[in-house]
């Protein structure tokens, strides 16, 4: 595997690792960037309301689908509808099913977030003037924002792990290496392809965790410290686990 | 029959030739999946059951190493943080990879089920740490004092108060990996190992000319039968076990 992974050929050559791990974070950017401007605003407006909880509850009816599954319906449905060369009949069923996995994580951990928000700290909001769209976007949304990490995070591992499924229709991606090697029996392809799939989902996450690092507020994240976080029942209890679903 | 390999991709199994045995059904819509059923009833059912102990038994697996090891998270307070950041980061290995490389450290064969199995203990426990060490700290310190105070020794209070208190915690955990079990064991299908998931990968290789929904269908509805199944079952066990919160809401 170290062996394959060092030929510097199996890197550049066309279809190689660099093609494959620039189509793979195309891949899972996109559904990522079209998965959060959904599921955000929403999440943010249950939250503030506290209305529409069922959105939440029929999101999280979604993550019992099995991926594949999904995934190869698409497909069936949508191959004979599309036409000509190009990837596009593997691209439009690999994203619709990204972007339906992404969401419930980002939407769940959103709601929670703004639910969290001290009732004290929204109604000194009100109290100063602010109106209902201020109090969501500066003072709900900063407070909510590393739950809202939690869940993007969340979300960002699940779908560059699902990105990696997709390899199995056709499409291309890191996980091109997984089932061309196991296909073929070339072993050495098939482990490194894994492990390459697993250092750039770790790399994301160290990525996002940076962001959320510079991004969160220091008030708020003095507040919601780890202790804190883990001797409030509250905040722990709502906080929604992170599911894996490929 | 259409050629059960598509021209232009290389599916992960190596081409494999469907059992000749039953007809395929004659109606390639949705909702032939009732004759398909019918056609490979042994078949199907068979990897039914696969898919049951594969999703189950990891997670009843998970929770007998994951139990220990929340509690010493709580106990020691310092191990909180590298036990919690080291489930984590078990947490982003994409299951794909952890399912091929389970050979290589198991020296296993690659389509042994028991690949899955160990990938997705792994998984649970990663899961069910944090939530066993968090479910343990959620509970009030009065009762634990309360507990002291009537003469319960450690051991005790934390059989018969900590751990019994916390079951809600967990059983929200294990609801969970239950249920994102049974959608990973079926990414394993794709690779060959025998699942529902392979349903799946049966639906694909026969849909090569025009749609052939029912093995699909059949596999997603059996699926999500199956998460609901096992989800309920959890739901019942932390209903037995937790006869005071039925005391309280009075129902």
């Amino acid at each position: 595997m170290i062996q394959w992974l060092n030929d510097p050929g199996n890197w550049t050559a066309s279809g190689g690792i660099l093609d494959q791990l620039w189509s793979h974070l195309q891949y899972a950017l996109f559904a990522l960037v079209v998965a959060t401007a959904l599921a955000l605003p929403v999440g943010l407006l249950i939250g503030h309301a506290g209305r529409g909880r069922w959105l939440v509850t029929v999101a999280n009816a979604v993550r019992a689908l099995p991926v594949v599954g999904l995934l190869i319906l698409l497909y069936v449905m949508l191959a004979p509808h599309i036409h000509g060369r190009g990837d596009t009949v593997y691209l439009l069923p690999t994203e619709i099913v990204l972007i339906l996995l992404a969401i419930p994580p980002i939407l769940a951990s959103t709601v929670a977030g703004v639910e969290n928000v001290d009732p004290a700290v929204r109604d000194a909001a009100a109290g100063m003037g602010m109106r209902g769209g201020q109090v969501v976007r500066r003072v709900e949304l900063p407070n909510a924002l590393p739950l809202v990490f939690s869940g993007v995070r969340s979300a960002t591992l699940q779908v560059i792990a699902t990105a990696t499924v997709a390899a199995y229709l056709g499409l291309g991606g890191l996980g091109r290496f997984v089932y061309d090697g196991q296909a073929s029996q070339n072993f050495a392809e098939r482990d490194a392809g894994a492990l390459l799939v697993a250092m750039l989902a770790v790399a994301a996450d160290l990525v996002l965790a940076l962001a959320q690092r510079y991004t969160v507020s220091r008030g708020v994240s003095g507040r919601f410290s780890r202790r804190t976080l883990v001797g409030d029942p509250v905040a722990t209890a709502d906080a929604p686990p992170s599911t894996h679903t490929a | 029959m259409p050629s059960p390999v598509s021209p232009h991709v290389s599916p992960g199994v190596a081409p494999r030739v469907l059992p000749p045995v039953a007809p395929l059904a004659q109606d390639s819509s949705p909702l032939g999946m009732f004759g398909y059923f019918n056609d490979h009833r042994d078949e199907v059912l068979n990897w039914l059951w696969y898919h049951t102990w594969l999703s189950a038994v990891p997670v009843v697996a998970g929770l007998l190493i994951a139990l220990p090891l929340g509690w010493v998270a709580r106990r020691y307070r310092w191990t909180y943080p590298p036990l919690v950041t080291a489930a984590g980061l078990l947490y982003t290995i994409p299951s794909i990879a952890l399912f091929v490389a389970m050979p290589d450290i198991l020296g296993t064969q690659i389509l042994d089920p028991i690949n899955v199995a160990v990938a997705l203990t792994v998984y649970s426990v990663a899961l069910l740490v944090r939530v066993v060490a968090d479910g343990l700290g959620a509970v009030p310190d009065d009762v634990a004092q309360a507990a002291t105070a009537m003469g319960l020794t450690r051991r005790q209070r934390l059989l018969k108060v900590e751990l019994p208190l916390a079951v809600p915690v967990i059983a929200a955990g294990v609801r969970v990996a239950v249920v994102a079990n049974v959608s990973l064991v079926a990414v394993a299908g794709t690779i060959g190992v025998p699942n529902l998931g392979q349903l799946f990968t049966t639906g694909f290789q026969l849909s090569v000319g025009s749609p052939y929904y029912p093995p699909i269908t059949l596999g997603i509805v059996l699926c999500v039968l199956l998460a609901l199944a096992l989800d309920l079952l959890v739901v019942g066990g932390t209903w037995l076990a937790t006869p005071w919160r039925r005391a309280v809401s009075g129902s």
